[in-house]
């Protein structure tokens, strides 16, 4: 009984710090349709400004972070306008080449601004500690990024059915030319939601770097496990990729309690079953 | 003589006359081909070996027993025995070394056992720490460490402490099996019971689940074995905040505190007991002089086991150069690094006749808080010489 309450307990906790870090690429791979696998740069890019401020420039945790999801999304922004814009009407292969020579470029700065060790990003004391929770303990810091992976769904979700950019988003990736047309910015458009991407990235390379060290390899190390995430859960769908992270964070946590020796053969069996049942995701992404 | 045949000759007579002029020149420079990660994520490795081996031949003036010392760097990558094979043949073959040495890897050092044996040449182990290298020519010498020669103290430690039952969680690899097997080993036989054996795979982010069955399976005590980098700082924070550490099951360790990570892990580390042949905060005189010499060679490198061991093993090139007065000779060479004893940053060390491995004391470390608020590895314990008990086992 206990073992079940910690699989389910621990099960969701990690799935939500997958879920964080997958916000991102959904919606730049799904609802912008570019491949961009230069997404676990961003994030790690987000975690160690975030890191660089609050450890070596006094900052306080919460706005050492807000600026270091500011400064990622206006490093997205620049390189959306000046770079990737020009991939847009390129094959897949090629914008998957790009950004991945895009991810060894940041590889190889981040290991040559500071050193191929492990980034650390103190918590604050509040974040420090375990909660009790009558059945056992769980890490402070897990309890946040609970919370933030709610906000972040709802506000997603509010922000793409309820609001004005919501609406020009989703009629610029329906029809780019017929928006265009009807007034909506649509160069504006692009821009803002791949930094909005890329700052989604950025928070999730921050929550997860007490799961996922910030170091030099982060972008390519972690990959496959986001790129798995968004697949199962649908291209732009965000409450797919919700769902996707949960189903897989847990089956991941179950195989780690009951059956470690068999590494990682259960989750990526469960990746298969799902992209077989249901090819296009968990949950249609919309359009 | 046609055109040709000529041209040819010509130039064949150019090239011999420049390559013996070249080697005439370089006569007199003691080659060493040293092997390791120089690239990739395990390049520090690299710098801590150049720094470490560099550093020695600083301390002693630049010169071994009189003869200069030319290094050829070459890079292993990783894991990859293929291409470390190709490197020492190259080494031998056409640099014509007189000493290899290096080796992170354990299929890495396996790789090129027949090769020195063919050759002849003495090979000095800076790291690569599975016990049966030394084994498979007779021209290896180690100066690291063997997984069995630091498990066994600890596992002995353990009994002696009263504690009963075990733990055991190890990074699902060979050394982390290694590992396991050792101390399973060593513990039965002291009496204690090994409760479970946790293996955790490789790719392992999340310590959470491995903590929480630490915690169930009831042991008094956690024998744990980890590759270095982020999953020991991972494994470490779970451990505090999974409230292991507060429900009083200890932690019982070897590498994983190496003074490459440790400050990482902040005062989450504090109390963490470790068995090992060396720490920076060894408090003798050799140990603060090969500190000041490393420093001065690179300041960006940690004294910690790979820096040593580069550092030791050049004192053995040393000694070996001295006996065959910098010729090549391999036999000669063995003999005397067989013999040799001496005074290391880490305490008084032997190389053993039988094995050509490293006979040196393993000592129980506590991490605490040093001068300077740096965290340390604090010798609590010495556990005498310890040979390589994975060999005299086997």
């Amino acid at each position: 009984m206990q073992q079940l309450a910690n699989i389910f307990i621990d099960g969701v906790s990690y799935g939500m710090v997958l879920f964080v870090i997958a916000v991102g690429l959904s919606v730049t791979m799904g609802l912008m349709r570019f491949v961009n696998l230069a997404h676990g740069a961003f994030a790690m890019t987000g975690g160690y400004i975030a890191a660089w401020l609050v450890r070596d420039h006094g900052f306080g945790y919460a706005s050492g972070v807000l600026v270091a999801l500011l400064a990622t999304a206006a490093l997205g922004a620049l390189l959306e306008l000046v770079v990737l814009r020009r991939l847009y009407r390129r094959s897949e292969l090629e914008q998957v080449l790009f950004t991945i020579g895009l991810s060894f470029l940041f590889v190889a700065t981040a290991n040559l601004l500071a050193g191929p060790q492990v980034q650390l990003l103190p918590l604050p004391p509040a974040l420090s500690g375990s909660v009790d929770l009558g059945v056992r303990t769980l890490p402070a810091h897990r309890m946040l990024v609970l919370g933030c992976g709610i906000a972040v769904l709802l506000l997603s979700i509010h922000v793409m059915a309820r609001s004005r950019f919501g609406v020009w988003l989703r009629a610029t990736v329906d029809n780019t030319s017929a928006a265009s047309a009807l007034g909506i910015p649509v160069q504006l458009v692009y821009v803002l939601t791949f930094a909005a991407g890329a700052a989604l990235a950025a928070l999730g390379g921050i929550l997860g770097a007490e799961l996922m060290p910030l170091e030099p390899y982060y972008p390519i190390k972690y990959l496959v496990l986001v790129l798995v995430v968004v697949a199962v859960g649908g291209l732009g769908s965000i409450p797919g990729s919700f769902a996707a992270a949960l189903v897989l964070g847990t089956v991941e946590t179950t195989s780690k309690y009951l059956a470690s020796e068999y590494g990682s053969l259960f989750f990526f069996a469960a990746v298969a079953l799902l992209l077989a049942w249901r090819p296009q995701g968990l949950l249609r992404a919309r359009g | 003589m046609s055109i040709q045949l000529r041209r040819a000759a010509r130039a064949l007579a150019t090239f011999a006359a420049t390559a013996l002029a070249v080697s005439f020149a370089n006569a007199q420079a003691v080659k060493v081909g040293v092997i390791g990660p120089f690239s990739g994520p395990f390049a520090h490795y690299g710098t801590l070996f150049k720094a470490g081996a560099e550093a020695y031949v600083a301390s002693q003036g630049g010169k071994l027993a009189g003869q200069s010392i030319e290094f050829i760097w070459r890079d292993e990558g990783g894991p990859n025995p293929a291409n470390t094979k190709t490197l020492a043949q190259e080494l031998i073959v056409n640099d014509k070394v007189d000493y290899l040495a290096g080796f992170v890897f354990t299929p890495n050092a396996f790789a090129v056992a027949p090769l020195i044996q063919e050759s002849k040449t003495p090979t000095v182990i800076f790291n690569a720490a599975t016990s049966d290298i030394t084994t498979k020519s007779e021209y290896y010498v180690r100066t690291s460490y063997t997984l069995w020669q630091v498990t066994v103290p600890i596992a002995q430690h353990a009994a002696t402490k009263g504690i009963r039952k075990v733990v055991t969680a190890v990074t699902d690899y060979a050394p982390g099996v290694d590992a396991e097997t050792a101390f399973k080993a060593e513990f039965s036989k002291q009496g204690g019971q090994v409760v479970e054996s946790i293996r955790m795979p490789i790719k392992t982010t999340d310590f959470a689940p491995f903590a929480q069955r630490i915690k169930a399976s009831g042991a008094q005590a956690a024998y744990v074995f980890l590759p270095g980098g982020p999953p020991n700082l991972g494994f470490i924070k779970a451990y505090n905040e999974n409230g292991l550490k507060a429900a009083g099951v200890e932690f019982l360790g070897t590498a994983e505190t190496d003074e490459f990570d440790l400050q990482k892990f902040g005062d989450a580390a504090i109390g963490l007991q470790t068995a090992f042949h060396y720490s920076a905060a060894h408090d003798s005189d050799a140990n603060r002089n090969f500190v000041d010499a490393l420093a001065k060679q690179n300041k960006e490198a940690v004294a910690n086991y790979a820096s040593v061991g580069a550092w030791d093993g050049m004192a053995v090139i040393h000694k070996m150069i001295e006996a065959t007065a910098g010729k090549r000779d391999g036999a000669k060479a063995i003999a005397a690094a067989k013999m040799l004893a001496w005074e290391s940053p880490r305490g008084p060390v032997k190389i053993d006749s039988a094995t050509r491995h490293i006979v040196q004391n393993v000592y129980l470390r506590t991490v605490e808080k040093g001068p300077g608020g740096m965290l340390i590895n604090k010798e609590v314990q010495n556990f005498g010489p310890q040979p390589d008990h994975g060999l005299v086992k086997n």
